[in-house]
């Protein structure tokens, strides 16, 4: 059957039309530099994490314990008012083990791989996961229902800062 | 009231890993070969949505203007969408507004990616889609939440890496037949499988790969789409959600903004059992394991048979319900934005009987193409048929 599709242009490179010179390239790198407001919610949140604890919002209309805490219900759209701690323990919902940084460089052989999860915290809402890491854990160890629990920073340590959780490990 | 649309040309380039051609020239590039498909010049354009994924990529702030002139855009009522990976099919359903509005009689749809720019690689540019105050601390990378994702769906199912990596293998090996794909040999079970751990359980043949392209679709309204072709495809549905962005709070296990988009898109075209009216579908399949997900998601397969499906040959191209005949973007390619535009220009081709070497058998009549994107939350979906 003829094949009538258009294609044009798309023309391929290799590194050896760059590295002969054959292509010219223009060069230049951005520094961005950021520092965010944590608003209304999160400041509670984030204060609350430097002493130790973890902290929800609670909806009174869809009676949902919602991590990480809200100024206002997505689904019911009306301000969360009633704030509620949390356990520092809960199971993994999902997990990875990760051997590439954030840019695709691979890891290095002496370095650990990343092991990122999913964590339904215990007295949160059925399904109210954060993401966070694991941690003193063989990673062929990791399993999915997996009951873990929060390792803080030590007191003097902690900014008020998601990371005031080192990573979860086994219970 | 809204009017007809149909669908006359379509048009791309190559994809390649790292083009020659700067962001402008692919897009221009991919919108003159689809006027020239359908005999048009731009004085036939009434106006132009165009897509292209994060400015990150580009380096170039507010890339849309940048690309304006390639499109075709010039002095004319040109308009970007964004939505991540939604954006090639999303830019469509866009353009479709343009049209079945009345306000226009034609539209051209031009999305273009160069992802190949970007130093060291365009996958540290996602860093900045995870919550700046919750997840940004924990320097999480992008891989994270489609392994998170990929390792749930697969629990929930019981599904294999096995199981996956023979998407990728059947995906593939339909790329090989499309000439504007970026590869050229076969992959097996166990090469996917066996190919680098990269955070498990996603293996670097799991994925797509790092693309540069562009595509395109002119859409026009029924009086002059009758006028250009006896052949026109008509967009029978067009449907798009978001999820939440609190995506941990979500059960990953199941794509909702999809389920919702192809039901509002199905809505529209009035199709009942999307499994027996659908003939060719082409769900986003930048890993694996997504376009099972998507096509459940998509209504197309039942949750948790989708395996049994795909073994028994069910989305094959002689099957059942071939699935992503193009080779998808782990096929054909995936300059973000380009990927999902090239699966309209597919089911163009597949519906006009034009698609060659690739083309499914039995003539079919309506095809559903989907993409995805933003934090694993939007879905974008278009129902074609003739
Ligand atoms: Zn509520």
């Amino acid at each position: 059957m003829e094949d009538t599709i258009k294609v044009a242009g798309g023309t391929g490179l290799t590194a050896d039309d760059i590295k002969s010179g054959k292509i010219f390239l223009t060069e230049d790198s951005l520094d961005c530099a950021y520092a965010w407001d944590t608003g209304v919610a999160v400041n509670r949140y984030l204060a609350e994490l430097k002493q130790g604890k973890i902290i929800a919002t609670r909806c009174k209309k869809c009676k949902r314990t919602m991590l990480p805490p809200r100024l206002f219900c997505e689904l019911c759209f009306i301000p969360c008012s009633n704030w509620q701690y949390v356990q520092d323990t809960g199971i993994v919902n999902t997990f990875s083990i990760c051997h590439v940084h954030w840019d695709a460089t691979r890891i290095g052989k002496d370095e650990k791989p990343h092991l990122p999860a999913v964590i339904e915290i215990d007295g949160a809402s059925e399904g109210m996961g954060i993401m966070h890491l694991l941690g003193e854990v063989d990673p062929e160890e990791i399993k999915i229902g997996m009951q873990v629990k929060a390792v803080w920073k030590p007191e003097a340590e902690r900014t008020g800062s998601i990371i005031d959780i080192k990573y979860f490990k086994p219970l | 009231m809204m009017r007809k649309v149909a669908i006359v040309g379509a048009g791309m380039t190559s994809f390649v890993r790292r083009a020659l051609e700067t962001p402008k020239e692919l897009s221009y590039q991919a919108t003159k070969v689809t006027l020239d498909s359908c005999g048009l010049t731009l004085d036939d354009v009434d106006c132009i949505a165009h897509g292209t994924a994060p400015d990150a990529f580009d380096g170039l702030h507010q890339n849309g203007e940048y690309m304006v002139d390639g499109c075709g855009g010039w002095n004319k009522p040109t308009m970007r969408v964004y939505v991540g990976g939604g954006t090639g099919i999303h830019a469509v359903v866009h353009g479709w507004h343009h049209v079945a509005s009345g306000l226009f009689d034609t539209c051209l749809v031009v999305c273009e990616e160069k992802m190949s720019s970007a130093l060291p690689h365009a996958q540290a540019f996602f860093l900045t889609i995870f919550d700046s105050i919750t997840e940004r601390p924990l320097e999480p990378n992008l891989l994270w939440i489609f392994a998170l994702e990929m390792n749930r769906y697969m629990e929930r199912y019981g599904y294999t890496k096995e199981d996956m990596a023979l998407v990728a293998v059947k995906n593939k090996q339909n790329g090989l037949k499309h000439p504007a794909s970026q590869f050229s040999e076969k992959v097996t079970v166990e090469d996917v499988v066996n190919s680098e751990m990269m955070a498990y359980p996603v293996s670097r043949l799991d994925v797509s790969p790092v693309s540069d392209g562009a595509a395109a679709v002119l859409l026009a309204s029924e009086r002059v789409a009758r006028r250009l072709t006896d052949k026109p495809v008509w967009i029978e549905g067009v449907g798009w959600s978001l999820d939440t962005a609190y995506w941990a709070t979500r059960d990953l296990y199941y794509p909702r903004y999809t389920d919702t988009a192809a039901r509002m898109a199905y809505d529209m075209a009035g199709i009942r059992e999307p499994d027996k009216e659908i003939h060719v579908a082409e769900p986003y399949d930048p890993f694996d394991y997504k376009a099972l997900h998507h096509l459940e998601g998509l209504q197309l397969s039942p949750r948790g048979k989708t395996v049994e499906l795909l073994r028994d040959g069910h989305f094959d191209i002689d099957g059942n319900l071939p699935m992503c005949p193009s080779g998808g973007l782990l096929g054909v390619g995936n300059p973000i934005a380009a990927a999902g535009t090239m699966k309209v220009c597919e089911l163009f081709w597949q519906l006009r009987g034009e698609a060659g070497q690739r083309q499914v058998p039995g003539n079919p009549r309506r095809g559903v193409a989907q993409s995805w994107g933003d934090l694993m939350q939007v879905s974008s979906v278009v129902v074609v048929g003739n």
